[in-house]
């Protein structure tokens, strides 16, 4: 980290920063207003599956990069878990040179458009901008101009391609493509090992693919990146379950080295309340599985979907509300969030929460559901909700809902999404008996190499985390490729 | 992508079909089972491994035409490849010399049972199957099932080919003669309830194995959920095979019917788009 400090604050004494910095005053700069991000009509927009934001242009990302003090003491580099040099790809940006600001942000994140979309900026980043902490002013958009760079580089057909070290011809495996995964893949690919990324579903990209809507995060920019990993060397095979299609012994006798585990916290979590199991009653699992991966919603796919009028999605994370948008842009006519707290304590991005109540979702805060009921056919029709208040603040430090006796009520619903929670995918766990693991079924690792109790394995992501945000797995996926080499260094070396 | 190299019909609606898939076939067992996503478009749908050949690098499946992604993998021929087959999923069946078993079969079912006979006879169980269906045409697998049981008994419901009657009346033949140890029972969902139902009578420990709707099969999605002794388990991986006995049988049929609108829905066309093709 503190490597990281001395590069960032090294790169601001270089004469163009000067330059740049003595251009406008900071005045000036401060007293600019915040460039909104452009988006589709809401009214338009809840009926298509189209990004909903349509990105900065060349002149509004110019113009927000003014507003970057490009500080001494940068914050917000402190607030992103993996630590970009914040202000110097804002200045190249200031500076046009949008290619620099994207190659600056890559140096330490290898899915910018991503994490521009999807990072949860107003905890992070954002969060931490001087803005935000000394001015009490809106923060720099960091994140709108980290997709910005990222658009812009993709766009222009000038992709970089990380520079490759010679091939070592060391084989490394890694156990599912999402976030985490992708990112230990690409490091150790840079570091001349040959890996196999190995997913069990017939798409790469985990979460990013089979959860996160279109309209939030477009498939065809995963896949640019993946396309870049595989120009790279990296290697894929879909369908293939590791600990199940192949165990890790068989693929230790295989030549690999070593494994990366990120195989995410893919087991949803249902309420165990009664009538939970009727038709219409999904996990957002299953529900956003079939729209995005299987592509359900179109007559040309032969996944079959279920489409309700009165849709209401139990949760206020960033799954709640990719179900509820998901819903009202199938046709639902009533689409409601159901939480437990309030407002304040929904976990999901603001962003998010702004664009589903700009989208006309119903938030039912301080309501949990009790029980469902159904028809002769067994399909949803009603369900029973409790109203709440709030409590003392509990352990995650949010106040605690406490159920209101007697205030019961019930309401028409002909489906429901359930979005609380998830926890980790137990395949890779029950394959290897002797792994440490939780109380949460989660891998054990040391926090510094992310090396699991069995020497060759290393985990992160979700799988460590169980649940957490794409930008920490990548972070996970960095550190254990670093973990990896040595590890494997180590074992050449003693022969 | 995953070649058929063969393809045989047992009868109008269920054909055997061997593909490669050399993994799949070293690491499968008796009980497990794949998910085939056909083309680009398909829909992902489970089915049983009925055999597998791990020199040869081939698994065997045994397909039931019901509605529009059975019907494609039937129109496809040896050379065709499908393009997505994933597996081995679920627990293998549990094996042990249980002493004397009945395996009964209905419809379909009687594949995965294939792989169940021969792994109880190879542990030294004496063996008794009941393969059951509508009409005779509806017997599959009968050379082989026999080969590897100590008797075989077929029942159709029209007496057209064994014995006229229900699969439950052939179980009970065999009860009523023999000290039965251990059942399994594997066909349509109303099948394996009043199979269950028969073997509950005599307090015969009995396996089933559930075929409900699935999207992933590893445990993300829990489209496959049922409950099993009053908790909600997921079939895919928690199963396929559960104590018989413990199924809420009522509340898988009905979540077995979740798409049946538009299940036939595009059943209907694919048929009309099939015979206008012609
Ligand atoms: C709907 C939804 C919306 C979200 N929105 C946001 C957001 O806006 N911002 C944010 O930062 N985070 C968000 N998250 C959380 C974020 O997506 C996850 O934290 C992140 O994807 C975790 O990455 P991962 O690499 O650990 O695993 P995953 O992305 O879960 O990927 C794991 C992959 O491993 C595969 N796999 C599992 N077991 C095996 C095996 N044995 N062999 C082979 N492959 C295997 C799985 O099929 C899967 O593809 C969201 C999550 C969901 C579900
Ligand atoms: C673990 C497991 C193992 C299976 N093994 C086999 C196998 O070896 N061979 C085989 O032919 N099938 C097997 N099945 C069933 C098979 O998956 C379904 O028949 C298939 O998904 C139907 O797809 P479809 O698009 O052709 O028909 P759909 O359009 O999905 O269904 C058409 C109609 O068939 C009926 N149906 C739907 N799903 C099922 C089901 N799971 N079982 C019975 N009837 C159903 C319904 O009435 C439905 O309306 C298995 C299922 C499971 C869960
Ligand atoms: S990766 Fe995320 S936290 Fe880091 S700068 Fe980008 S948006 Fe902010
Ligand atoms: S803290 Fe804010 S204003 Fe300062 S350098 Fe970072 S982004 Fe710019
Ligand atoms: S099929 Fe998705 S959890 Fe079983």
């Amino acid at each position: 980290m503190e490597n990281i400090a001395k590069y960032i604050l090294d790169s601001r004494k270089e004469d163009w920063r000067l330059e740049l910095r003595k251009s406008m005053k900071a005045k000036e700069r401060t007293s600019l207003e915040r460039e909104a991000m452009p988006a589709q009509d809401p009214h338009v927009r809840n009926k298509n599956s189209e990004e909903v934001n349509l990105g900065f242009t060349e002149e509004m990302a110019i113009v927000e990069a003014h507003r970057c003090l490009d500080c001494p003491e940068p914050t917000c580099t402190i607030g992103c878990p993996v630590g970009i040099n914040i202000p110097t790809f804002i200045k190249k940006i200031e500076s046009k040179d949008f290619l620099g600001a994207a190659a600056t942000i890559k140096e330490t994140n290898a899915l910018p458009a991503v994490c521009g979309r999807v990072c949860p900026q107003e905890k992070q980043c954002e969060l931490s901008c001087f803005y935000t902490q000394k001015l009490h002013k809106t923060p720099i958009a960091i994140g709108h101009l980290e997709r910005f760079a990222a658009d812009y580089e993709r766009n222009s057909g000038k992709m970089s391609i990380p520079k490759i070290a010679k091939s070592n011809g060391l084989k490394v495996a890694v156990v599912g493509s999402g976030p985490s995964g992708l990112a230990a893949a690409g490091d150790l690919a840079k570091l001349g090992y040959d890996v196999t990324v190995f997913e069990a579903l017939h798409e790469i990209g985990g979460v990013l693919k089979y959860g996160i809507p279109e309209f939030r995060l477009p498939n065809d920019i995963v896949d640019v990146e993946i396309d870049n990993m595989r120009k790279m060397g990296v290697k894929f095979r879909t369908d293939f379950i590791v600990g199940k299609t192949a165990s890790f012994e068989d693929l230790s006798a295989e030549g690999y080295q070593a494994f990366f585990v990120g195989s995410g916290a893919g087991l949803p979590r249902f309420m165990n309340i009664p009538g939970e199991n009727y038709n219409g009653i999904f996990s957002s699992n299953e529900y956003l599985t079939r729209v995005n991966l299987m592509k359900a919603s179109s007559d040309e796919y032969d996944t079959p979907v279920l489409y309700g009028k009165n849709v209401a999605v139990i949760g206020g994370g960033n799954t709640a509300m990719d179900s509820v948008r998901t819903a009202k842009r199938l046709g639902a006519e009533r689409a409601m969030i159901i939480y437990r707290r309030s407002l304040e304590e929904m976990p999901a991005r603001i962003e998010e929460v702004h664009h589903a109540q700009e989208e006309e979702v119903e938030f039912m805060n301080l309501h949990s559901p009790v029980e469902y009921f159904a028809d002769e056919n067994g399909r949803v029709n009603k369900m029973r909700l409790q109203k709440m208040e709030l409590g003392e603040p509990d352990a995650s430090g949010r106040r605690r809902p406490i159920p209101i006796e007697g205030s019961e009520f019930d309401i028409d619903v002909d489906m429901v999404v359930v979005a609380v929670g998830v926890s980790p995918n137990p395949i890779v766990p029950h394959s290897l008996k002797h792994l440490k693991m939780t109380d949460w079924g989660t891998i054990v690792v040391n926090k510094e190499t992310m090396q699991s109790s069995i020497p060759n394995i290393f985990a992160g992501g979700d799988i460590v985390r169980g649940g957490a945000t794409v930008i920490l797995a990548m972070g996970d996926g960095r550190k254990a490729a670093v973990g990896i080499h040595n590890y494997i260094q180590e074992k050449v070396k003693a022969g | 992508m995953n070649k058929i190299v063969e393809k045989e019909f047992f009868s109008e609606n269920v054909a055997k079909i061997v593909l490669e898939a050399p993994e799949i076939a070293h690491s499968r067992k008796a009980g497990h089972f794949v998910i085939i996503r056909i083309d680009e478009k398909g829909e992902r749908i489970p089915l049983t491994i009925a055999d597998g050949d791990p020199e040869k690098g081939t698994i065997t499946l045994v397909v039931q035409q019901v509605g529009v992604t059975s019907a494609k993998l039937l129109a496809m021929n040896e050379g065709d490849e499908i393009l997505d087959v994933v597996g081995p999923l679920g627990h293998p069946t549990h094996i042990e010399n249980f002493g004397t078993v009945l395996c009964a079969g209905g419809g379909v079912g009687v594949a995965p049972m294939m792989p169940i006979v021969k792994a109880l006879k190879a542990a030294g169980n004496k063996v008794y199957t009941v393969l059951a269906g509508r009409t005779k045409e509806l017997i599959i697998l009968e050379d082989e099932m026999k080969q590897h049981s100590d008797e075989l008994v077929v029942m159709t419901d029209d007496g057209s080919y064994g014995k006229k009657g229900l699969v439950t009346a052939g179980m009970e033949e065999i009860i009523q003669r023999e000290k039965v140890d251990k059942a399994f029972v594997i066909g349509p969902a109303i099948m394996m309830k009043f199979g269950s139902l028969t073997t509950k009578k005599y307090n015969i420990p009995t396996d089933v194995s559930l075929n409900t709707i699935m999207v992933d099969g590893t445990g993300m999605c829990g489209a496959c959920r049922v409950s099993i002794g009053g908790k909600t388990k997921f079939v895919c991986v928690d199963g396929p095979e559960f104590d018989a006995f413990e199924v809420n049988w009522d509340e898988m049929m009905m979540r077995m019917g979740a798409y049946k609108t538009q299940e036939h829905a595009a059943y209907e066309k694919y048929l009309q788009t099939v015979e206008k093709g012609e």
